[in-house]
């Protein structure tokens, strides 16, 4: 009979639900990744951070320069990480990324409070990521007119009046706050862990789910040489995908290379090697293709979330500042934002090249140890 | 092939008390097994019975959990690796690379064996299947027949010396399958020694010798004719209009350890003689005639079966 028979659709929906049942990880990702994304993300991300590492570079040490330091700390958006000792100390800890805030307070800034003829306070902003300091930058707008309230009494209450100092607020690295700046070279490590992890992460499963791991394993071929031999062509897959988001990144969207080639070449390629490991790891974990691809997207959500790219990294709670420093695409996108937007060198990006040495290390063995010479 | 030191007793397979669980399943259970180097040993076993095991175990894609002995002179837990070099393994499951060329798969194979003079052999090796026109087809594009005689091109590219074939003809169509076992007594005249795993009969009358394997135990071993003889099972045939018929009273006669239809004729098979004689005299009347036969091999494997599976539960 042909039209629409109930039965019919029972017996195909009841096939459908117990064929789900069997197939248990899909089951348990299907269930759990919603509730572990939920916590994970609505946790984590948090648009508008506070409590962000300021160095402060006091020229004199003062009842109004303290109170001006005070201000800012109760403000809440800025922590006060560091005391630079000379300009150029203090230079080279936003250079380095370590402060998302620098901030000058001059030698005479009592005296000219004082005359009334309003000084400047700089307050240099890591502006890379725009939306990493927009709270802070909107707070300090009323910061003139009550951090030094209390001091000005008595004779000096007149210069209440009108503002008694200017902050200056100097975007660096980005100063017209340009959302593409940061974005575009942090897609460049978005793309590429998306399309080299899950290219590799199908390489082993789609030889076992075909049936040919078998005749491989009965060759006399290595390990090292089986992960060698499928990775390296993605190597250039992925270099060659570098160079098209860096051509596409300069020519359309103007996104500034000050330099920093060495690092960058050195954190691409650590990077690509890494996410291709890592690829490789996962299909030496997962028993199909299906699964494959689903361990993929679990490493690849929290690598857009909680590395930088979308929301600003330092908004978000330890705990999950801890989570991404594990995932390279943290470190890959601060040498690829640090050498284009800011030009650093070797010297500045040490610790995400060695963190991405370790991360390509460790994946590794666990490969190794993971893929099986024999089918036991 | 070129000249090999003479192997131990002139064996090319030799083990001992080979046994392998999985989870709390025994698989294998102490299996021997000896081939003599260039026989051709068919290997026979009901579906599950441990044949794919045993093979895999030899050619060091699983370990066993005990047992000890040797593959072309070498440890067969110790030296897997340089077993695997001298050996040519053909899975159940067509496993070459369906997205490849024909010629393609065998480079592969060339390759990964080290292999030099590489595209003179795969030419070679295309010449002998008589694929030098269709070279470059996609193995997948394939019909079953052709995909077995390449994936047995390809595990003899590097010219093992022995060569372990698991169910190479299941599912392939009678000429394929006659054509495909010439191509493995020539690969035997030259000194190839061949394990091949089998559900079909008349594949296992063509063997040198076979191993019959159930529920992981090896049952019998020895030529065709031995084994037969071995079995001591009397066959007698029934013919005549609606001989079938008696199969379900025959079977349930005393004596009377197997009735199998052979088209129009039955098979009625027993180790006893006079209770076999006893259970068909009823039936010795027109229009049935009845006369001895040789047992086929297919009616002492199937006894066989029936046998370990009493012993079994």
């Amino acid at each position: 009979m042909s039209g629409f028979s109930p039965t019919r659709i029972g017996a195909v929906l009841i096939k459908e639900f117990k064929q789900l049942t069997r197939d248990r990880l899909t089951y348990a990702m299907m269930l759990a990744l919603p509730i572990i994304q939920l916590l994970l993300f609505g946790y984590a991300i948090n648009s508008e951070p506070r409590h962000l590492p300021t160095a402060v570079l006091i020229q004199e040490d003062t009842v109004f320069a303290r109170s001006v330091v005070a201000a800012l700390k109760n403000s809440l958006y800025f922590e006060f990480a560091a005391q630079a000792r000379t300009p150029a100390e203090l230079d080279e800890m936003i250079r380095r990324g370590d402060v998302q805030f620098a901030i000058t307070i001059p030698g005479d800034f009592t005296r000219r409070v004082a005359r009334g003829d309003t000084p400047q306070i700089l307050v240099e902003a890591d502006a890379t990521d725009p939306s990493a300091t927009g709270g802070a930058v909107a707070a300090l707008a009323s910061l003139p007119n009550q951090a030094l309230a209390r001091d000005l009494t008595g004779a000096l209450s007149a210069r209440q009046a009108k503002a008694p100092f200017e902050v200056v607020v100097h975007r660096r690295y980005n100063p017209e706050a340009v959302t593409a700046y940061n974005i575009v070279p942090g897609l460049l490590g978005v793309i590429l862990s998306m399309t080299l992890v899950m290219m590799t992460s199908l390489s082993v499963t789609r030889e076992a789910e075909r049936g040919t791991m078998e005749s491989l394993l009965a060759t006399p071929v290595e390990p090292i040489e089986v992960m060698v031999g499928k990775l390296a062509p993605y190597v250039l897959v992925g270099l060659i995908q570098t160079v098209i988001i860096l051509v596409i990144a300069r020519l359309l969207f103007n996104v500034p290379m000050l330099g920093g080639w060495t690092g960058l070449a050195l954190g691409v390629a650590l990077f690509i090697v890494g996410s291709l490991a890592l690829g490789f790891l996962i299909s030496t974990v997962a028993q199909s293709q299906l699964q494959a691809m689903q361990m993929s997207v679990f490493y690849i959500l929290p690598s857009i979330l909680l590395s930088g790219f979308m929301f600003p990294f330092r908004g978000m709670p330890g705990w999950a500042q801890a989570i991404g420093e594990v995932i390279p695409v943290t470190h890959f996108l601060r040498v690829v934002r640090g050498a284009l937007l800011k030009g650093q060198g070797l010297g500045d990006m040490w610790r995400e090249l060695v963190a991405l040495s370790a991360f390509v290390c460790v994946v590794t063995a666990i490969a190794m140890a993971r893929y099986r010479r024999t089918l036991d | 092939m070129s000249a090999h030191a003479p192997l131990p007793g002139g064996l090319a397979i030799d083990v001992h008390g080979l046994n392998k669980t999985f989870g709390d399943k025994r698989v294998v259970k102490d299996v021997d097994i000896q081939v003599p180097e260039g026989r051709i040993c068919g290997f026979l076993g009901p579906n599950g019975s441990g044949k794919t095991t045993t093979l895999r175990m030899l050619c060091g894609l699983l370990t066993p959990d005990s047992g000890s002995g040797t593959c072309l002179g070498l440890d067969v837990i110790k030296d897997a690796h340089q077993i695997k070099l001298a050996t040519g393994y053909m899975t159940q499951k067509f496993s070459l690379y369906e997205d490849l060329t024909i010629a393609e798969n065998l480079m592969f194979s060339a390759r990964v064996h080290e292999l030099d003079r590489r595209k003179a052999r795969v030419d070679q090796a295309l010449e002998r299947l008589g694929l030098t026109e269709r070279r470059n087809q996609l193995a997948g594009t394939l019909s079953g027949g052709w995909k077995q005689r390449m994936a047995l091109a390809t595990a003899t590219l590097h010219e093992p010396r022995l060569l372990l074939l698991d169910e190479p003809t299941a599912g392939v169509d009678p000429k394929a399958r006659r054509t495909f076992w010439d191509e493995i007594h020539a690969l035997s005249a030259e000194g190839l020694t061949v394990l091949v795993s089998t559900h079909y009969m008349d594949e296992a009358e063509r063997c040198h010798e076979i191993a019959y394997i159930a529920y992981g135990e090896l049952i019998a071993r020895g030529t065709a004719a031995e084994v037969i003889a071995g079995s001591h099972l009397v066959t007698f045939n029934g013919e005549g209009e609606g001989v079938e018929r008696l199969a379900k009273a025959l079977a349930a006669a005393p004596g009377v350890e197997m009735v199998a239809p052979f088209g129009a004729t039955l098979h009625v098979s027993g180790t006893d003689r006079a209770a076999l004689e006893a259970a068909i005299a009823p039936y010795r009347q027109a229009p049935f005639r009845w006369t001895e036969v040789e047992p086929t091999l297919e009616d002492v494997f199937i006894r066989l079966m029936d046998q370990s599976q009493d012993n079994f539960r």
